[in-house]
């Protein structure tokens, strides 16, 4: 099978939906998009430590998939992982001050980009070693297995996770006893300069489920509502005692791999189908096709979604700095 | 009162801790049914059941990881490796996961899971016979906690269950013990002396961080670890008999360490030795010789002696293994050395 869906640019088709739904992701799909946009010009003035890593073009991803899920459903993240922050309702001031290494940013400025976390929101943290979260989010699942809490836990990893062997040994272990977990595999066709098929011998990376009896799934991941019901589909699943579920959620990285990197190793032309092929302009159609949403109604959307961005730069710059022994407080906990 | 052995003194901590707390939860490949490769785990899987045993595939990494998403999410796992020298197929999810996850979230997190598992070289060859605790000690983040009688053994694996902290627990093959569930694989050594086989049938708790002197002395000091503790009581007893007092230091754990009951010994004694099992460049030996020169340089009377094992991996044949690994007449031989200048 080909490693690529057809790259679609018509509206989400968007027929029959919960309008309130609909503007839900449509606004956290902004927030995400903005959240990176602005990150990318603070990095640009030298503003901000550190590096960070855009999944531009990737919101509809994070944000069908919680958006299907619980409140105190848990989830994993990645090095790239601020869209799947922004959709479980990690606060936008704590995330930025995090990103300004702020006492009152989400890990108390001692995180970073690459590891928001934050558990009052079932944001079990953002692993940036490729591939480290998968058995993490599994042993939630084991974890709400044992509790008998009914949670499901869900793994967001990208294709290049695929191929660590912390994917096969999860996967493995979750089918094996039926264990309430999601795996979500943002193709965005890259790792770092690497395409799917140079890596990955059967480039239908859905079909690996089958090694372990899995239920899987292959979804255009820039339509939210495509997304979102294959999710959905999924955490009854896993609710029922059904055990779990992969999902390989066909995307694209409109930035580079980090910060400024430029992303030569892409052909420009494939660049450019994707934008055309934007996530959240594909929602906002969708809902104007369906009568679900006016375009007034939409722009007062993106309005709220961007002050809401640059009152959380506001609220961040205003934040107080990490001092120099703060982390002395947090490397082992007192009983 | 009633003696046990060492896997039996840590069975009974960890079934009173699983009676005790429904959060707590086992881990491990041949666990269940098998009972744990050294039998540690013995019939814990008709008291529990499988929703507390976990008998897994072999997949150290992703095992590892199950017990850190648990320890995230309200329980307190333990995690056996059959032997630590499998651990190093999880050291991604034990260095970069658990042990900074708390740093990593702002103290937001709490990982509380126990990595246990038996060490020590004990004629298997390299791949089963290494001793792992300088890596993780290395960690931070991790505890290192190293129970050498079956006393401190349930008391501390107690603790380390409790603890709110990962924890690597480290048990050796040698300790085990014949009245053991599984006493009838581990081998003998003729030093093991009997300390710390009374164990109290109710439960109790050993803080980590508190080291125990097993032997009074004014002479020197030894500070020693699990199979070596016992060797240098042995020397402790030869040299008793020749005039010369030592006394014997069981640091329990590693990190966190008990420097204070280290450098109160030192003070009496003026003359050191530290031996380890652990193979001796950049290892536990070399760091506590850092440690008391840091806290007791002024009274030293003579050089820290290092003893531990050779830098090599450990060689099958028996005569090679005995003479990497420190034996009573090396032990005897540093102290004599630390005496003399």
């Amino acid at each position: 099978m080909s490693s690529t869906l057809e790259i679609r640019r018509d509206p989400v088709d968007c027929s029959g939906r919960d309008p309130a739904l609909l503007l839900r992701m449509f606004h956290r799909m902004l927030e995400a998009r903005e959240f990176e946009e602005q990150l990318y010009y603070l990095f640009l003035t030298t503003a901000m430590p550190g590096t960070m890593h855009q999944a531009v073009g990737q919101e509809a991803v994070a944000v069908g998939v919680v958006s299907a899920l619980n409140p105190d459903d848990t989830i994993t993240s990645t090095h790239r992982g601020h869209a799947h922050c922004v959709a479980k309702d990690v606060p936008l001031n704590e995330m930025m001050a995090e990103m300004f290494a702020k006492r009152e940013g989400s890990c108390r400025g001692m995180g970073g980009s690459m590891h928001l976390t934050d558990f009052s929101k079932g944001m079990l943290g953002a692993f940036a070693i490729v591939g480290s979260g998968i058995p993490i989010a599994t042993g939630a699942a084991l974890s709400a297995r044992v509790r008998g809490s009914g949670q499901v836990a869900v793994s967001f990893f990208g294709d290049g996770a695929v191929n660590e062997g912390t994917f096969h040994e999860a996967l493995n272990m979750a089918a094996l006893w039926n264990l309430p977990a999601i795996y979500i595999i943002e193709n965005n066709q890259y790792a770092l300069s690497m395409t799917v098929a140079e890596s990955s011998a059967l480039p239908d990376l859905a079909a690996r489920a089958c090694a372990y009896d899995m239920p899987s799934a292959r979804v255009d991941g820039n339509d939210v509502v495509a997304v979102y019901e294959a999710t959905r589909e999924a955490v009854a699943r896993a609710r029922a005692g059904d055990g779990p579920t992969l999902i390989e959620a066909l995307t694209y990285r409109i930035r580079g791999h980090a910060r400024f990197e430029a992303a030569g190793y892409r052909p420009e032309d494939e660049v450019e189908a994707w934008k055309e092929a934007d996530p959240i302009e594909r929602l906002a159609a969708g809902m104007i096709a369906a009568n679900l949403a006016t375009e007034d109604e939409l722009n007062r959307v993106r309005a709220e979604a961007e002050k809401t961005v640059e009152d959380a730069i506001e609220y961040a710059q205003s934040c107080t700095d990490v001092e120099a022994e703060d982390y002395l407080a947090y490397i082992t906990a007192e009983n | 009162m009633r003696q046990l052995g060492l896997s039996a003194a840590i069975r009974e901590g960890i079934i009173q801790e699983m009676r005790a707390d429904d959060s707590v939860i086992l881990l491990g490949e041949d666990v269940g049914k098998f009972g744990g490769a050294f039998h540690v785990t013995h019939d814990m899987l008709d008291e529990f059941g499988a929703n507390r045993i976990w008998d897994t595939p072999i997949s150290e990494a992703g095992f590892t990881g199950l017990g850190i998403g648990a320890a995230l999410t309200g329980l307190r796992p333990i995690v056996e490796y059959q032997y630590l020298d499998f651990i190093f197929c999880a050291m991604d999810q034990v260095v970069n996961q658990a042990a900074k996850i708390r740093l990593m979230s702002g103290g937001r997190a709490k990982v509380p899971l126990v990595l246990r598992g038996p060490q020590g070289a004990t004629g298997r060859g390299a791949q089963h016979s290494q001793s792992i605790e300088a890596y993780i000690m290395h960690t931070p983040g991790m505890k290192v906690v190293m129970p050498s009688t079956p006393y401190d053994a349930k008391g501390l694996i107690i603790s380390a269950i409790r603890d709110d902290n990962p924890v690597l627990f480290v048990e050796h093959k040698l300790l085990y013990g014949a009245a053991s569930p599984g006493g009838g694989k581990a081998l003998s050594d003729s030093a093991i002396q009997a300390i710390g086989a009374d164990v109290p049938e109710e439960p109790y708790a050993i803080p980590l961080g508190k080291a125990d002197v097993k032997r009074q002395g004014s002479d020197v000091t030894i500070i020693a670890t699990l199979l070596m503790l016992h060797r240098a009581l042995a020397v402790a007893d030869q040299l008793a008999e020749e005039g010369i007092s030592v006394e014997v230091i069981d640091p329990r754990s590693l990190v966190p360490l008990d420097v204070e009951t280290i450098a109160a010994s030192i003070a009496k004694t003026n003359h050191v030795v530290v031996v380890s099992e652990d193979t001796s460049r950049a290892g536990v030996a070399a760091e506590l010789v850092a440690t008391i020169n840091d806290h007791c340089f002024y009274d030293l009377e003579a050089p820290v002696q290092r003893l531990a094992a050779a830098n090599t991996p450990i060689p099958f044949g028996p005569a090679a293994e005995h003479h990497v690994i420190p034996q009573v007449e090396d032990i005897r031989a540093a102290v004599l050395r630390a005496l003399s200048e």
